[in-house]
């Protein structure tokens, strides 16, 4: 049923404005893969244009081993789940997801009965059982976002796309929708691609994470690959929160200042460089070889954690670093902080 | 225990101030201008007596003209409601050059003084002038003939379909259209299952005002329509006619029938819409 999609050096301008300058990348059957990236990155043009909903200007689409611009849209079958859902708004629940089976030529069309059999299960499956009569306007976000899954996976869609397919829903009911669609994936095992700038999202739900920036793919990987081994600092800091240090590196040490602070460096790359250290990879150390020693200065909750803001000499910006045990440190308590994981980046 | 009846309330609570004042102007504004001069109106028609209103009622030359204003509103409305309809998704959906002159021509109708408009009309059409002197040798007669009417109703009532459906289809976004067509439709059906239905309520608006606009039209019709008694003479004529007879009751009765013909159309269609309303919701 599902097919590989091969993206091959895609580019797209609108106008002036290069949305896509070269991309290329390869969705296996049935893998669930996130388009990342910040606002105007190019991510739901390459959606749009996996979808043939526009034409690149140069590169191509395979799906299988088919040019995407051989088939036409309703050969391609491929479901599509807008931002804003596109539900038709005069039609009941059960006519929108009826749709693209009606709108088969009457040969491969199913007959009346099965197509509401079909409707009845599909609305089963995406958990909205007996809403068939309802209108678009009677149901909430959540409720419209799974008729619109519906109504796309009632085509049997060879692949399926979503465009920040929960942007529109409060937090609460993302992290529901979150957990059902990755069970969703697991059941009925389409390739999927779904857009999202949420780094969160993500991370937790898809097999791959292919990181876009200013119409480049900056990294593909499985969200490990891409958390713990970025291969820019753009997908550092936009993965999550880190901290940067300038440092120097000689030998297989970086240096800040002129005091150790990262060790067993296997690249051999001299000179200045950017360490990115995530807050939760700084931990307070009684003494140790290669640490920082620095003054508490603030003490905030964030979430489930504690986090303490260290001024570290010779740093301007204060350094946050995740507390791990419930025993914190007082504000101005001097303490030493060893880095257990780091990204070096050779300073542009 | 004692079920709680609801109390009857003529009006629910607010936070909203200024109810009573503002009920009250628009009562005053509402009686001033359109109750009571429709109430004179009716008292002048009974004052005609039974037998004397149902003769006016029924002759043939009323008859006459209260057909050929109805449908002739009915089918200029008609007419308008599909080419208003096309105007207005060229106006939305496509750039081209003169595409403002067109859209501020639209309005043209509205502002030009109906006499104005019904003697180009009639010149363009009578059998010597441009549009006229082709369709003669067809044999087609257009000014002069109830045809005429039809003309000059669709001429005044264009703009208002224009005008209520092009916010909504500017409005509409292209998803819906992307998702049909992803869905495997064909551009018709898109077209006739996606595009249209969210636009009825606004193209029944705009039909409604387009004919009652066209019913009471006067100035551009009979410079256009030729008023032959019983072929190309509407009910507002009529109207007229009588008046200069001096049979005030006699056009305060054609008058009353006309105002509750129209009543009774553009109630019912406001029905129509409201239902619709309720059951699609405004989103």
């Amino acid at each position: 049923m599902s097919v590989a999609v091969t993206i091959e050096s895609i580019e797209k301008r609108f106008e002036a404005f290069a949305a896509l300058r070269g991309v290329s990348l390869d969705i296996q059957p049935a893998e669930l893969v996130a388009l990342l990236g910040p606002s105007g990155s190019g991510k739901t043009t390459l959606l749009r244009l996996i979808a043939g909903l526009d034409q690149a200007d140069r590169g191509r689409v395979l799906f299988g081993e088919t040019d995407m611009r051989e088939l036409s849209l309703r050969d391609r079958r491929i479901g599509f789940v807008f931002q804003h859902y596109a539900l038709f708004k005069t039609m009941t629940v059960a006519e929108n997801v009826a749709f693209g089976l009606n709108s088969r030529p009457r040969r491969e069309r199913p007959d009346a009965a099965e197509i509401r059999r079909r409707v009845g299960d599909l609305l089963d499956l995406v958990q909205l059982p007996g809403l068939e009569k309802r209108y678009p306007s009677q149901l909430s976000g959540g409720q419209r976002q799974r008729v619109a899954l519906a109504r796309a996976l009632a085509i049997e869609p060879r692949v399926l796309l979503l465009d920040e397919p929960f942007g529109a829903l409060d937090a609460k009911v993302r992290k529901d929708l979150r957990a059902w669609l990755r069970d969703l994936h697991r059941r009925t095992g389409h390739t999927t691609v779904f857009v999202t700038h949420d780094q969160e999202e993500a991370l937790e739900l898809a097999d791959r994470v292919a990181i876009l920036n200013d119409g480049r793919l900056e990294q593909v990987g499985t969200p490990d690959d891409v958390y713990d081994h970025p291969a820019s600092p753009f997908v550092c800091e936009f993965l999550g929160e880190a901290n940067r240090l300038p440092v120097k590196v000689v030998g297989s040490q970086a240096f800040l200042g002129d005091r150790p602070v990262l060790g067993g460096l296997s690249q051999n790359q001299g000179g200045p460089a950017s360490l990115y250290v995530r807050p939760q990879h700084l931990r307070i150390v009684d003494d140790a070889p290669l640490s920082l020693p620095g003054v508490v200065e603030h003490l905030r909750r964030n979430g489930p954690l504690r986090r303490a803001e260290v001024a570290v000499q010779g740093l301007q910006r204060r350094l946050d670093v995740d507390l791990a045990s419930q025993v914190a440190p007082a504000i101005g308590e001097r303490i030493r902080l060893r880095i257990t994981h780091g990204s070096l980046f050779a300073a542009a | 225990m004692a079920a709680v009846l609801p109390t009857l309330r003529w009006r629910e609570p607010s936070i909203l101030p200024g109810f009573g004042i503002a009920l009250g102007i628009t009562l005053t504004a509402l009686s001033l201008v359109v109750l009571i001069p429709l109430a004179a109106l009716f008292l002048k028609a009974a004052s005609a007596g039974p037998a004397d209103i149902w003769a006016v009622a029924t002759s043939p030359r009323t008859l006459a003209a209260l057909r050929l204003s109805f449908t002739g509103a009915l089918f200029a409305a008609s007419v308008n409601a599909v080419f208003g309809l096309i105007l207005a998704w060229v106006l939305v959906r496509y750039e081209f050059p003169g595409r403002r002159l067109v859209d501020a021509a639209v309005d043209l109708p509205f502002a030009l003084p109906t006499a104005v408009a019904g003697i180009a009309l009639a010149a363009i059409y009578a059998p010597n002038g441009w549009i006229g002197a082709l369709l003669a040798p067809l044999d087609i007669k257009v000014a002069y003939t109830p045809l005429g009417v039809m003309v000059a109703l669709i001429f005044i009532g264009l703009p208002f379909v224009v005008r209520t459906v092009q916010p909504v289809l500017e409005e509409m976004q292209g998803d819906v259209e992307e998702a049909a067509a992803l869905l495997g439709a064909s551009r018709w059906r898109t077209v006739f299952r996606v595009i249209l239905p969210p636009l009825y309520p606004a193209l029944l608006t705009g039909f409604v005002l387009a004919f009652a606009r066209a019913v009471g039209e006067y100035g551009s019709v009979i410079f256009i329509a030729g008023n032959v008694p019983m072929v190309s003479e509407i009910a507002p004529l009529l109207i007229v006619i009588r008046l200069e007879q001096f049979d005030y009751a006699g056009a305060a009765v054609v008058a009353t029938i006309m105002l509750l013909l129209s009543f009774a159309l553009i109630l019912a269609v406001n029905l129509i819409q409201a239902a619709a309303r309720r059951r699609f919701g405004d989103v």
